[in-house]
């Protein structure tokens, strides 16, 4: 039983996270295609369009891996967690069918239309399909977010006495108060993610003097754009997201933070130090004081409830492991709006393209919203932990009653190695586009 | 309630089914016949430019089968546990060799993924054969050993096979010598139905030799047919109650014969349409007659213990089902002018066409 669980939810977590590495360029690239698509049917400058098919082109292999990697996750309800399944189907299943059914197809129908069709449909229809698929992908995330959001805070559900969920209120579950800022929270990381992509690329090409002109526009572009979505990522949607947890999951609040014990005269907010699960203390703690109660109350005094307040089962089964992906993702948020900062500022000073440090340093910071992102996504399911409804159904409670380890066990190994070599052709292909250069003559 | 759902989630797979189904085709003729490296481009072409948007129709599908029937999804999921990771890894090689062929151009490079694709697509065609073949034929809900239910009665689980590979002893496996005649069934009349989407969509040099194939197959298809329908009592004693109870449904059985009657024509039809109508109606027919003889059950329990899943005791409540209706029905007309737009700017030859750059 145990090691059923454990299999179960070791797949789950690899399977998403990989999945997850594909969709978040997809959704906030699909924005930037469009917009260099808008520059180029208003300033008829050709490079602009040549920009929109560069990225089209990395656009569509991402997207590719994106998809094959989706269906696993959506048939895994049904092969891995059977019993979450039936007694919740006919709630999550609305979001998920919803997402199929709307958003899927629209992505699906106009992609192709929008990698081939550009000399068939002329440029306003060319603009218009690469705007649908935008919208679709968005509108997954939105269904797939309502679906999440579901988990980590209930709503408009009704318990049957053979333990079914019912729905009781179907736009209940849109008006959820946990979805629209943890969505806007994502959708502007995943902007994070390929407004760096789009910068790290530009910076690459300036560095190694090659496509020197489109290494600028991408720069630009990727700066501006990583700029203003960094600093909607920390304030007001992370601001936001992290209001709710204390509102609704403040065991896992406290887990987050750091806070073993309640502080009387507010909290502190931890910076640096490695929980001691032994002991229930942060060892080498970096603290500034009753930070933590303002941020949250606008309150410098106001009581935050420690981890002691708990009872052991209703704390998060990794407490560790959240704290750290908390705090790694904070610090990154950080890191990311002040190197944004500084290269809009040296973009306004005519100075960035030359600064080589800063060109180096924004080559490098591509793999880091990613991960940044990864941890996100781990601090809301590790934190919703021992739950996987909150509140009201048990992780181990969800898993297949009828698949034994072994089988699972089986399957994640083939998942390993598959994913594996999805990875290395994703970027030995990347790698290639990259070379070749956004100039169409050149093949 | 259940009635309407089952038949748009019926309406959802057989167009699946239809749709992706030549993709499938057009990979096992790509296997076999495509020699020449020009028609290999082209046929790649005529599955890769619709894979995508064709699969949306099984997320879709496994989305709303999830809403209506999540004791269902549930039970079916985790019982076929092993084919269902299989096809989903077979699913991720098809797309990617339709995806990658092109991106390097190297021989060696092209021939990996091309079997890639081939190969996969004659799998899946198999394996969804296979899948049918197992609903069909019904599984021993709730485990039962000697009497006593080791599972819940809706739950199962189900190897890959078992040493008898008879679909009556007692422990069956997925794969047993009915659902492998089923499944070659499918693996037949999807070939004929790849075959006519290449006639349809491209020039290539074996169009005409495809034409052959198809005649030639379809002999075997009707064989497999006739015998199918000979051991069809075998697993199911009266397989033919519904379609006397409901003699409207006798429409499913004819829509099958009129596709595989009219395929021996195929070299006569001047319109290349018709074609692939015809193995359309095979396919669409040879789905729906079988989930028409089982209405309304949609798994069958082998043994005497548990009762067998049907549409009503699978169902999810009826508000989740009426507010789904609501939306369900915008979806399908969103999904019909996505489907018609896409069609119509694609439509023609592929080899004609002039897409632009990729
Ligand atoms: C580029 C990526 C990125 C960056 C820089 C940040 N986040 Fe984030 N965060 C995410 C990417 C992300 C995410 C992956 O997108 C999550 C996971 C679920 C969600 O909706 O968004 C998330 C969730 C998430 C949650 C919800 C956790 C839960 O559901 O239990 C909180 C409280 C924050 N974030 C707070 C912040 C704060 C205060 C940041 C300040 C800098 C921050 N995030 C930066
Ligand atoms: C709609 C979106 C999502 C849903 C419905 C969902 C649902 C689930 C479910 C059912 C589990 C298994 C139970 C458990 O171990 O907690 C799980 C676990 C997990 N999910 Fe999510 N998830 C979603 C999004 C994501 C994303 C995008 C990521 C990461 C990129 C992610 C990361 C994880 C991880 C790491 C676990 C394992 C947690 C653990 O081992 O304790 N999830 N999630
Ligand atoms: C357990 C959770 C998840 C499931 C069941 C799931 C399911 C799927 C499926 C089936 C596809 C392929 C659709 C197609 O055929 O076109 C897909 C792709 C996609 N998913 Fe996920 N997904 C999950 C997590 C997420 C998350 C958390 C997001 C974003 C917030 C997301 C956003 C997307 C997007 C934008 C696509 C389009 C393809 C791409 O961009 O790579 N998914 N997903």
């Amino acid at each position: 039983m145990e090691d059923m669980l454990f299999y179960d939810r070791i797949q789950f977590a690899f399977t998403i996270s990989f999945h997850y590495l594909f969709p978040q360029l997809t959704m906030g690239l699909s924005l930037i295609i469009v917009y260099f698509k808008m520059r180029f049917m208003k300033t008829k400058v050709k490079d602009y369009n040549d920009a929109a098919k560069f990225w089209m082109k990395i656009f569509a292999l991402n997207f590719t891996i994106g998809v094959v990697t989706g269906i696993p996750m959506e048939f895994q309800f049904g092969t891995n967690w059977a019993r979450f399944s039936e007694l919740t189907g006919g709630i999550i299943g609305q979001t998920l069918a919803m997402e199929g059914t709307f958003s899927f197809f629209l992505e699906s129908a106009f992609l192709a239309l929008f990698i081939f069709g550009e000399k068939l449909m002329g440029q306003k229809l060319h603009f218009l399909t690469g705007f649908l698929v935008f919208l679709g992908s968005w509108a997954s995330g939105w269904f797939i977010l309502a679906t999440n959001a579901w988990m980590q805070h209930p709503v408009g559900y009704e318990i049957l006495d053979n333990g079914k969920f019912v729905l009781t209120n179907f736009s209940a579950l849109f008006s959820n108060p946990w979805l629209i800022p943890a969505f806007l929270h994502n959708q502007f990381a995943s902007l994070v993610t390929s407004s760096f992509v789009v910068a790290g690329i530009g910076a690459f090409y300036i560095l190694s003097n090659n496509h020197v002109k489109y290494g600028k526009m991408f720069l630009r572009t990727g700066v501006v754009f990583g700029l203003v979505s960094s600093m909607i990522v920390a304030f007001p949607t992370g601001d936001w997201n992290a209001k709710n947890v204390v509102k609704y999951q403040p065991a896992s609040f406290a887990a987050m933070e750091g806070i073993f014990e309640t502080e009387e005269a507010g909290a502190e907010i931890v910076l640096v130090g490695q929980p001691n699960m032994v002991e229930k203390k942060l060892d080498n703690k970096i603290a500034i004081p009753n930070i933590l109660s303002f941020l949250t109350y606008q309150d410098w005094n106001a009581q935050i409830k420690g981890m002691n307040e708990f009872k052991e089962e209703e704390l998060p089964t990794n407490i560790p492991a959240l704290y750290y992906s908390y705090h790694m993702m904070v610090g990154l948020g950080t890191i990311f709006i002040g190197l944004m900062t500084l290269a809009t500022f040296l973009l306004w000073r005519k100075k960035l393209y030359k600064s080589k440090w800063i060109l180096w340093a924004i080559l490098f910071m591509i793999p880091f919203p990613y991960i940044a992102n990864t941890t996100g996504w781990y601090i809301a399911e590790l934190g919703r932990q021992p739950w996987l409804v909150y509140g009201l159904m048990t992780t181990k409670d969800g898993i297949s009653p009828t698949v034994s380890s072994g089988n699972t066990l089986f399957t994640l190994l083939g998942f390993i190695g598959l994913y594996f070599l999805l990875g290395v052709l994703f970027l030995t292909l990347v790698g290639r586009i990259i070379y070749v250069g956004p100039n169409s003559k050149k093949q | 309630m259940e009635i309407f759902w089952y038949i748009v989630i019926a309406v959802v797979i057989i167009v699946f089914f239809i749709l992706d189904g030549y993709d499938f085709g057009v990979g096992i003729i790509h296997l076999f016949f495509a020699k020449k490296e020009n028609d290999k481009l082209v046929i790649a072409k005529a599955a890769g430019l619709f894979w995508d948007a064709n699969e949306v129709w099984l997320v879709a599908g496994g989305g709303m089968l999830f809403l209506a029937f999540p004791t269902y999804y549930a039970s079916v999921f985790s019982g076929l546990y092993l084919p269902i990771m299989m096809v989903l890894w077979l699913i991720i090689f098809r797309a990617i060799g339709l995806e990658l062929r092109s991106a390097l151009n190297y021989s060696m490079w092209k021939d990996i993924w091309d079997k890639s694709f081939g190969i996969a697509s004659l799998l899946l065609a198999l394996f969804f054969g296979i899948a049918l073949g197992n609903l069909a034929r019904g599984v021993n809900l709730g485990g039962v050993e000697n009497g006593i239910s080791v599972y819940e009665a809706h739950y199962f689980f189900l190897p890959l096979w078992n040493s008898t590979f008879s679909p009556t002893s007692i422990d069956i496996g997925v794969i047993d010598w009915f659902t492998i005649i089923i499944g070659l069934i499918s693996v037949i009349a999807l070939t004929i139905h790849g075959a006519n989407w290449i006639i349809l969509k491209t020039n290539s040099s074996i169009n005409e030799k495809l034409k052959t194939v198809i005649f030639n197959l379809n002999i075997v298809l009707s064989i497999f047919t006739l015998f199918s329908l000979f051991i069809w009592h075998l697993i199911n004693p009266t397989p033919f109650k519904n379609f006397v109870e409901m003699p409207f449904l006798i429409i499913f059985p004819l829509i099958y014969l009129l596709g595989l009657v009219g395929l021996f024509f195929v070299k006569k039809y001047k319109n290349e349409t018709y074609g692939f109508i015809l193995s359309g109606f095979v396919v669409a027919g040879g789905i729906s007659s079988t989930l028409a003889s089982m209405f309304p059950v949609i798994l069958g329990s082998t043994n005497k213990v548990n009762p067998s899943l049907t549409i009503y005791n699978m169902a999810a409540d009826n508000y989740s089902l009426s507010i789904g209706f609501n939306w369900v029905m915008i979806g399908i007309v969103l999904l019909i002018v996505y489907s018609v737009i896409q069609r119509k700017l694609l439509n023609g030859k592929i080899d004609k066409m002039d897409y632009g750059e990729h």
